[in-house]
This record gives structure tokens, C-alpha cells and sequence, in this order.
């Protein structure tokens, strides 16, 4: 079973509410940069750097990161997850880094992503952007921005649909079952 | 990926190898970072069984390993107890106990990774057996070509050399075929057999005319250890027929690479000319070894019996 939870209209807004908050958060945008996490929210980045330069007028640096070589449940799956493209072709040491990413979960991914990062450098700062914040939370990690709160059962998925990949931006409910 | 070992380029589907190249692009970029190493098969223990002297393939396979975080023991024949007469099954059960998780092996002999497969737990992977196969070097190879030609697509590679006791030749050729380029071998007749040619392959016993409008040379190593075997006369005449020179290679479409598995004879089976130039991508196979080897850890290491 699936269910809309959001739509076109409504990613656009929480996005651009959360790109306002990034810049009141950080008042120079000169040290701040956007990463997103492969694959959601990489496309999630752009969409927030393209805003944040039309609202402030600042061009902020915006990288992707593949956290896979970083899981901690490589020995747990049968597949390994395919590796994407890491590409920050800027300096991320002394920045404030802003993460962004589509859905959090369990925290293991963002926890990946952190140790991703300190691998390529010492950031000032992480920052944690996330269009929707699901709970069953596993690692002490909280977002700094959130799309929206969606409280969930463990048994129901969270599927964030973006035009970059070829759908129509609507944020969907699936629940096991028929 | 399917099963647990890299055997054979023969048990691996077009998809199988394309997604290996595509997990090797993303180690690639791991080694250009400051911190060329990420946590991935932290805990793991790789062994390196090598039954003969290999200097490049071992430490590539090393390095691999090394950058996923892996511990790495290297078992190299002067040193085990091989020479002591331990048999084979009984080197395994050793090994076996040890712990090892990956076992990468080189052998005289065909066949013996498939034997070890058998017998061990681990995942092993082949890094040449006896004329059998060498299936990470046609995995780095097609790597190298994806990454100089774009694609494998109408693509003409020539094969030149001794064919017949090639390891690397029988890898490369299924691996090339399955990505869908046209392969030629050159080489004499004493070890270019008829029975390797098939549909796509096709056999050439003329650098001039083999050479033509080919748009990758990858040139094998002359075993000079073989030669008073009656093969060839005499290195000398080897290289007067067969050696690819500047002049030979002008025969090849312009923008064609040289490739080389190594270690080159100079004067042998390539002119020093030939091997040093622009056209020659010798290193970057070295490079990007290290890459696909990881890709190939990588892959085999999530993957439970």
C-alpha cells in the first residue's frame, strides 16, 4: 500500500524554508559547502545551493558522497551496495560542512557519511539537512534541519521520488503488505 | 557479482564485469585522495599465496588490500614450508586455519585456485594459473581501455605475442569478447594455434597486417625462459618479426594506446621508442590495478556461503 505524504508543492516550500534557515544558521555563507549523500541527497544539495544563491546571492560549493566503503553492515549483506561517485572538488577542512541527505532513519548512514568526511579533511563544523526525519533513531545523531517529521512503524518504507531521477517530487508512504 | 570466488573471467557474465569496472571507478577515486584508505573490510585477513616469484601483481594485490583495511600475510614460496614438501591440500588446511578470509593465489600449475576453492572456506581469487587464466589483469586491462576508448563497442584490439602460453592472452581474450570488441592475436604460427580462433578473434601471423587500423596493441611478454624451445629461432629474429616498433605502430589507427602487462623486455617483444611514447598507457594498468583488485575484495567480501 502507498500513500502520499508529499507533494511537488510541498518539498519546494520545506526546501526553501530550510534553505533560509542554513543562511540564518550561518551568517558567512563564504564557509559553508553542501554535500549530499548519494543518492537522494545529492539532487536535495543542488536543489539547496540553486535556492540559497537565489535568496542570498551566494554561490555555495556543493559535492557528493558515496558512504558504501563506509557501511557497518558490509559482513551483514549478501549484495554489497554499488559504489557512486564521491566528487567535493573543494576544501572541506575548516568549513562548516551542511550534509544533506533524503530520509533519516536508523542514524548509520549519517554516521558513515561523518567518518567519510573526516577522512578527507577536518571540517569546523557538521551540519545535518534532511527532507524527511522518520525516527527509530539507533545512533545518538539529530538533524539540524528537517523537511518535515513523518513518525513511522518499523515495518513501513519511506520512498523520497525526485524528478532528477526521473519521477514526478512527491514523498511516499509504503506499508508492507497488501 | 554471483559466487564467491574469482576464478575464471568464464564464470563471469557482461554485467558481472561491467559492474566490476564501475566499482573500480569509485576506488580509483579513493586513491587519489591524501587518505587513500577507507574502513570497508576492516577485520578481515587476506592472504597472499604466491607458489611463483611475483613482484608486481603480488604488491598490487597487497596495496589492495591494505587500502580496505584488511591485514595482509604474504606466503611466498622460499619462505613457506612448501619447499619443505608440505603438500598442497595441506598448505590450504594451514592457511584455512589461520583464518584467512580472501586467499589470492598464483600457481604454476592450472587449476589449483579451482582445487583451493574447493577445499577452503575463504573467497579465493585467481592471480594466474600455470596457462589457465589471469583474470584481474583482463579485468584491469578492459578497465584501462574503458577508461583511454570510452567504450568496447566496434573496438579492435590486437593481441600480439606468445598466445599460446599466455595467461594473460586466455583472460583477456573471453573478457574482451564478452564486452564486445573484435580481438586479433598476432604472433608466429608456433604460438598462435588455429583452435583460438573463433567468431570475433581472428588470427594474424604478420604485424603488418595484423596492426592495421587496430585501436589497442597489447603486447605480451616473451617468456625468454622458453626460447630454446624451438618457438622461435632467436630473440633477435623474434623482435625483427614480431617486436612492435614505431614504425609498425604507425599502422594502428592514430589515437591507438600500447599496453603492456609487464614486466617488458626491451628489444624483445617492444622498442624502448614504443614503450616510452604517448601512445604507451603501461602505468596507468598499474594504477588502475590497484583499483580493480580492490573492486574485486570489495565485491567478493559481502558475499556469505
Amino acid at each position: 500500500m502507498e500513500k502520499e505524504l508529499l507533494d511537488k508543492r510541498d518539498i519546494d516550500r520545506a526546501l526553501s524554508r530550510m534553505a533560509h534557515e542554513i543562511a540564518e544558521r550561518n551568517r558567512s555563507l563564504e564557509d559553508i559547502c553542501l554535500i549530499g549523500i548519494q543518492r537522494g541527497g545529492v539532487h536535495l544539495a543542488r536543489r539547496l545551493a540553486r535556492k540559497i544563491k537565489d535568496y542570498e546571492g551566494a554561490e555555495v560549493p556543493c559535492g557528493s558522497l558515496d558512504i558504501s566503503l563506509y557501511r557497518d553492515d558490509i559482513n551483514l549483506r549478501k549484495e554489497q551496495p554499488v559504489v557512486r561517485k564521491t566528487e567535493i572538488d573543494f576544501d572541506i577542512n575548516n568549513k562548516t560542512v551542511v550534509l544533506v541527505d533524503d530520509v533519516l532513519f536508523t542514524g548509520r548512514s549519517i554516521r558513515a557519511a561523518m567518518d567519510a568526511l573526516m577522512d578527507m579533511g577536518r571540517p569546523a563544523k557538521i551540519q545535518l539537512a534532511i527532507l524527511i526525519d522518520r525516527g527509530h533513531r539507533e545512533l545518538p545523531i539529530r538533524a539540524d534541519y528537517v523537511g518535515k517529521n513523518i513518525p513511522t512503524s518499523l515495518s513501513e518504507k519511506i520512498e523520497v521520488q525526485l524528478s532528477e531521477e526521473g519521477h514526478p517530487d512527491r514523498v511516499v508512504l509504503l506499508k508492507e503488505g497488501k | 557479482m554471483k559466487g564467491r570466488h574469482l576464478l575464471s573471467i568464464k564464470d563471469l557474465s557482461k554485467e558481472d564485469i561491467i559492474h566490476i569496472l564501475d566499482t573500480a571507478e569509485g576506488f580509483r577515486d579513493v586513491l587519489k585522495r591524501d587518505i587513500k584508505k577507507v574502513p570497508t573490510l576492516r577485520g578481515k585477513t587476506v592472504v597472499n599465496l604466491f607458489f611463483e616469484p611475483s613482484t608486481r601483481t603480488r604488491t598490487s594485490f597487497e596495496l589492495a588490500a591494505k587500502r580496505l583495511s584488511t591485514d595482509v600475510i604474504n606466503f611466498s614460496v622460499p619462505t613457506s614450508s612448501v619447499v619443505k614438501g608440505e603438500s598442497l591440500i595441506d598448505t590450504a588446511k594451514t592457511i584455512q586455519a589461520l583464518g584467512a578470509d580472501f586467499v589470492v593465489v598464483r600457481h604454476a600449475s592450472s587449476g589449483v585456485p579451482h582445487l583451493l576453492s574447493e577445499q577452503m572456506d575463504a573467497s579465493i581469487v585467481n592471480a594466474g594459473d600455470g596457462i589457465n587464466e589471469h583474470p584481474t589483469q583482463a579485468l584491469l586491462d578492459a578497465f584501462t581501455i574503458r577508461e583511454k576508448k570510452g567504450g568496447f563497442q566496434g573496438l579492435r584490439v590486437a593481441i600480439v605475442g606468445d598466445i599460446l602460453h599466455s595467461r594473460v592472452a586466455k583472460s583477456n581474450i573471453p573478457c574482451l569478447r564478452k564486452l564486445g570488441a573484435e580481438v586479433r592475436l598476432i604472433g608466429p604460427p608456433t604460438l598462435v594455434p588455429e583452435g583460438f580462433a573463433g567468431e570475433g578473434i581472428h588470427l594474424f601471423y604478420s604485424m603488418e597486417e595484423g596492426l592495421r587500423d587496430v585501436d589497442v596493441v597489447m603486447m605480451l611478454r616473451i617468456q625468454l625462459e622458453r626460447q630454446d624451445r624451438g618457438f622461435f629461432p632467436t630473440v633477435d629474429e623474434y623482435f625483427r618479426l614480431w617486436g612492435l616498433t614505431e614504425e609498425r605502430m604507425s599502422l594502428a589507427r592514430p589515437d591507438a594506446i600500447v599496453m603492456h602487462p609487464g614486466p617488458m623486455n626491451r628489444g624483445v617483444e617492444i622498442d624502448s621508442a614504443v614503450a616510452d611514447s604517448e601512445r604507451a598507457v603501461i602505468l596507468d594498468q598499474v594504477t588502475n590495478g590497484i583499483a580493480v583488485r580492490m573492486a574485486v575484495l570489495y565485491l567478493l567480501g559481502g558475499v556469505k556461503s
